[in-house]
């Protein structure tokens, strides 16, 4: 008397018979066999990431949640959905901060399982001219061309420098730009001159002379620009660890961005050129200090799945690849010269924390500066709503997420909030202007904490 | 559902509250049991009792099924909407409305996740004690409406247990209120008992008043491993004849054990047949004598080690490793079929037997794990839904499972409730006047039928599956398939 199979199968056939309307488009055969089915059939549909899914929290609605997400790219892979806008808009409005991947005890990889399905609906966009001015900006005339970075960089500083910034602000300019740019603007911090960036050293010796280790700095694109004095103090407190620092010449961006935004391509092609500047440079270790671009450097070989020269070759690069946190660490303790008397917390990075899962070692990077009280905040790992450019594609999102994140900020009655990443570095500072906050706190990146101490 | 009776219900939740575009209804699908998949028409998300009022009469007048949803973690297919319709989602009633420390209740509203009223009745001293798996995101809607279990069953007993009154509206609109605070209530029919359990098909649950407990002082955990079913469940049953009852008995056998080991790594010997996990709680004095006895009692009943927690982090890492049993199980293989056999306790040895037995027979690979001192087994089959034929044998394998618990006095579910999954074979347990009487109290409920169809009962007599197109194209079809001449 097994008839319950048969009621399912029956049930099942007929749901897919029904979604899949011959009249619509549906997505080529080649494209759903990107996805990864055992993956997304190891989902046990359980619903414990929920809860540590910042965009079901803010909604409460099951496409804003991981379970649903991946249910949907099943609804896709099973052709019973169709890769359109409404597909897409699920597919970004996702964080992709993987708070899911810590939480879910069946060890679904949902952070490559979003990226394949960002992957799906670009290729599907054969319509390449709808696709957002601003977008096609960033992926394909800015991002995989370093020169084009640095320009931006002193066009950035340019402005800054003759105060067009203050300007904008006085004059009501920041009302004409589009919002989320107008609202980031504010928190962005004077960046380096070109002359000054000019005058770095392509290699800085260690403090005490005897180099231990010999380090390939990778200095991220915005990061460089941006952060630049963050790199330079990244490069100190690793050469008073005792470690030679060689900012490795011909890198690229990590091409994170470009995978996480489904352009596949643009990120193999950004990773192979690293692989190769870094092979060169023949060091012990590769390191960064932005968690974004860190996760997406130890996950090069996952980018090549049927190339096995190059899968060779990432794997060689992942295994040397360390957060500057992570590395620092394994080291002898830093002496500090410097004491502080502040209050300190930290804001996790995603990526360095659900992605890489370092999260212990920045706190006792903190906890190790003399004079320092650090105190824990309530949901230090969840996303702060930065996650790339997300704060700016998803403006509205990203600043509901903030604002709450705010409020937990609020109550570690801290001097000092630390990140470990530029995106976030650049959210909170923005999150304290939100809140009014200027004159009680300031952001930090946890390098330019630990070179204070030097 | 036409577009009135969408603009009706749009505009009582308000737009952002009612979907029904591919991807929405979509997502809604589904819940946390494999295999069973259907589509709503509509989902909606009231945030007051007078909201749900209004849709109920809507869905009344035009004869629309309503499935009532929590966060949809159920294992018998309980939200799945079969027959369409609409799901409504009850998470933003979510208020805590008191803890009232005199009379020793909690009222809030049932989309406060369980995991919370622990936090906050533990936070002035209190303890609700049914703790599900799921504890920490299941709604204590959904609790209430499966009667949800939990490893603290054995002394503290289930949901039912601890609901002391319920606000719930009918399927017309009308506000039903039942039981209260009064610790002694006997007036009339225990209707607040009645709804407890009964999965959505009788009413919505808007309101829950529970009672709780002075938080126990300490406790304390202890493994015994064993090289034989038989001494395991013996001593199960030793440790309850003499009077001891645990707050956590639990069983793990040999298949569970490899698998969990393999993935959390904590040391568990992998050449033992099953171990128990035992935990009371109490006055450090009387915990600390009871445990000594049951470890006294394991190693007389062939225990081949027993060891004490040191440390109450030791004690949660071993109550963790029990909880991650179905999590590590769903690594092994893409689905996961869980069930949840109960037998009286001194059948557990024969019971854990028959379901090897019946796993050798259909070549399946069934580990098996649970809640021991209830006599709450969960037999769990790891295989690959796309595996028809597999599928097939264990469809056959769990309905042997059924009946060979029935034989032993036991039940076909103890905690996850009946659903779709298990609603061919209530009538096993219930028998031609349970069912009947079980009947004809739905009709008195829900005349309309519209409470959650085709759940408890086994109505493969109709079924109607309503599926929007996933395209986006909007156009609605409404699909009727099943033998619907069968009905009445
Ligand atoms: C990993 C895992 C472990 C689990 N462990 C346990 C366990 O140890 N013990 C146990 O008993 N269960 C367990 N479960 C099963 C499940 O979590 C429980 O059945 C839980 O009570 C369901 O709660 P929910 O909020 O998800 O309800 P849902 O799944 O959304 O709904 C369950 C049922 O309740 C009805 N319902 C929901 N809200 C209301 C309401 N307000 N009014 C009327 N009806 C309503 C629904 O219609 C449905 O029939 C487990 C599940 C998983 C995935
Ligand atoms: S990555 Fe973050 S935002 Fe995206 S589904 Fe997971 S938890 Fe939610
Ligand atoms: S926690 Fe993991 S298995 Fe559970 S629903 Fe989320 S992704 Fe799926």
């Amino acid at each position: 008397m097994a008839v319950d199979v048969d009621k399912r199968e029956n049930m099942r056939m007929e749901m897919n018979k029904q979604t899949n309307n011959p009249d619509c488009s549906t997505a080529s055969v080649s494209l759903l066999n990107k996805f990864d089915t055992n993956e997304i059939m190891n989902c046990m549909q359980c619903g414990f990431c929920l809860p540590s899914c910042p965009t079901y929290r803010q909604t409460g609605k099951e496409v804003a949640s991981p379970r649903g997400r991946i249910a949907l790219m099943k609804g896709v892979a099973q052709e019973a959905l169709q890769v359109d806008q409404e597909f897409e808009n699920n597919m970004y409005l996702c964080l992709g901060c993987r708070a899911c991947e810590t939480a879910c005890p069946a060890g679904v990889p949902y952070g490559s399982l979003v990226e394949t399905a960002r992957e799906v609906v670009e290729t599907n966009k054969k319509e390449r001219s709808k696709s957002p001015f601003i977008r096609d900006i960033v992926f394909n005339k800015i991002f995989k061309h370093p020169k084009r970075i640095d320009t931006l960089g002193t066009a950035l500083w340019a402005a800054q420098a003759a105060g067009l910034q203050t300007l904008a602000d006085k004059t009501g300019l920041v009302n004409v730009l589009p919002r989320p740019m107008a609202e980031m603007q504010k928190a962005v911090e004077k960046v380096a001159s070109p002359a000054e960036r000019k005058k770095r050293q392509k290699i800085v010796k260690p403090t005490d002379q005897t180099a231990k280790l010999r380090i390939g700095m990778f200095k991220g694109c915005i990061m460089d620009v941006m952060f630049y004095e963050t790199n330079q103090a990244t490069s100190r407190v690793l050469a008073k660890a005792g470690c030679e620092v060689i900012f490795v010449e011909d890198q690229a961006c990590c091409g994170a961005l470009h995978a996480h935004s489904g352009e596949k391509d643009g990120a193999v092609e950004l990773a192979k050129r690293n692989i190769e500047a870094f092979e060169k440079a023949n060091v012990d270790f590769i390191v960064n200090n932005a968690g974004g671009c860190g996760a997406a450097l130890k996950e090069y070989h996952h980018w090549f799945h049927d190339d096995l020269e190059w899968k060779e070759r990432a794997l060689a690069f992942v295994a040397k690849t360390r957060d500057a946190n992570e590395l620092l660490a394994e080291l002898p303790q830093i002496e500090f010269k410097n004491s502080f008397d502040v209050r300190v917390t930290y804001q996790d990075s995603c990526h360095l924390a659900h992605g890489q899962g370092v999260r212990n070692q920045p706190r006792q990077l903190i906890r190790s500066i003399p004079g320092v009280e650090y105190i824990e905040m309530i949901n230090a790992d969840s996303c702060c709503g930065s996650a790339g450019i997300y704060n700016i594609t998803n403006f509205d999102m990203s600043m509901r997420i903030l604002d709450d994140k705010m409020k937990n900020v609020k109550q570690t009655k801290a001097h000092l909030i630390v990140t470990s990443n530029p995106g976030c570095l650049l959210q909170m500072k923005q999150g304290i202007i939100r809140a009014g906050m200027q004159n009680e706190m300031e952001a930090i990146h946890i390098m330019d904490l630990l070179d204070r101490a030097l | 559902m036409n577009q009135n009776i969408k603009n009706e219900l749009r505009s009582i939740v308000g737009r952002d509250y009612f979907l029904d575009t591919p991807n929405e209804l979509y997502v809604y699908s589904y819940d946390a049991t494999p295999l069973y998949q259907a589509m709503p028409d509509a989902v909606v998300i009231p945030s007051s009792v007078e909201e749900i009022a209004a849709i109920m009469k809507v869905a009344s007048q035009h004869r629309i099924p309503i499935v009532s949803r929590g966060s949809g973690t159920n294992l018998c297919g309980g939200t799945v909407p079969v027959e369409g319709g609409i799901v409504l989602n009850m998470n933003r009633l979510n208020a805590f409305k008191e803890i009232d420390q005199d009379n020793l209740t909690a009222t809030f509203e049932p989309g406060v996740i369980t995991a919370d009223v622990h936090k906050a009745v533990e936070a002035v001293g209190l303890f609700y004690p049914p703790d599900p798996g799921s504890m920490r995101i299941s709604t204590m809607g959904g609790n209430v409406a499966e009667c949800a279990g939990g490893m603290r069953g054995l002394k503290y007993g289930v949901t039912k247990d601890y609901i002391m009154g319920l606000e719930a509206v009918l399927p017309n609109g009308d506000i039903l209120r039942v039981g209260g605070k009064n610790a002694k209530d006997v007036a009339g029919y225990d209707v607040t008992k009645l709804l407890v359990g009964s999965e959505g098909t009788l009413a919505v649950i808007t309101e829950i008043t529970a009672k709780l407990l002075p938080l126990p002082e300490t406790k304390q955990t202890m493994v015994a491993y064993y090289n034989d079913l038989t001494d395991a469940a013996r001593s199960v049953q030793r440790i309850i004849a003499s009077k001891i009852i645990p707050a956590t008995l639990e069983f793990l056998d040999q298949e569970t054990m490899i698998v969990v080991e393999d993935f959390a790594h904590i040391g568990l010997p992998l050449d033992m047949k099953a171990m128990l996990i035992i935990e009371q709680d109490g006055t450090s004095l009387q915990v600390e004598h009871d445990i000594a006895r049951m470890a006294d009692i394991c190693r007389a009943e062939g225990a081949t080690e027993v060891r004490m927690a040191q440390t109450a982090e030791e004690g949660a890492s071993l109550m963790a490793a029990r909880r991650s049993a179905l999590s590590a199980l769903a690594r092994v293989k893409p689905t996961t079929i869980l069930e949840d056999a109960t037998v009286p306790r001194a059948n557990l040895a024969a019971m854990v037997e028959q379901v090897n037995l019946v796993a050798k027979k259909y070549d399946l690979q069934i580990c098996t794990f649970g809640h021991a001192g209830d006599g709450n087994l969960h037999p769990t089959c790891l295989t690959d839904e796309r595996d028809k034929e597999e599928i097939h044998r264990v469809e056959q394998a769990f309905e042997e499972i059924f009946h060979a618990a029935i034989k032993l006095g036991g039940t076909i579910t103890g905690e996850h409730g009946v659903g779709m999954a298990k609603a061919d074979y209530l009538d096993l347990k219930v028998g031609p006047v349970g069912m009947d009487i079980m009947r004809r109290i739905k009709e008195a409920f829900d005349p309309y039928g519209i409470m959650n169809p085709g759940k408890i009962f086994a109505k493969s007599s109709r079924r109607r599956v309503v599926v929007n197109h996933g395209c986006g194209c909007g156009q609605t079809r409404e699909h009727a398939h099943g033998n619907e001449q069968a009905d009445k």
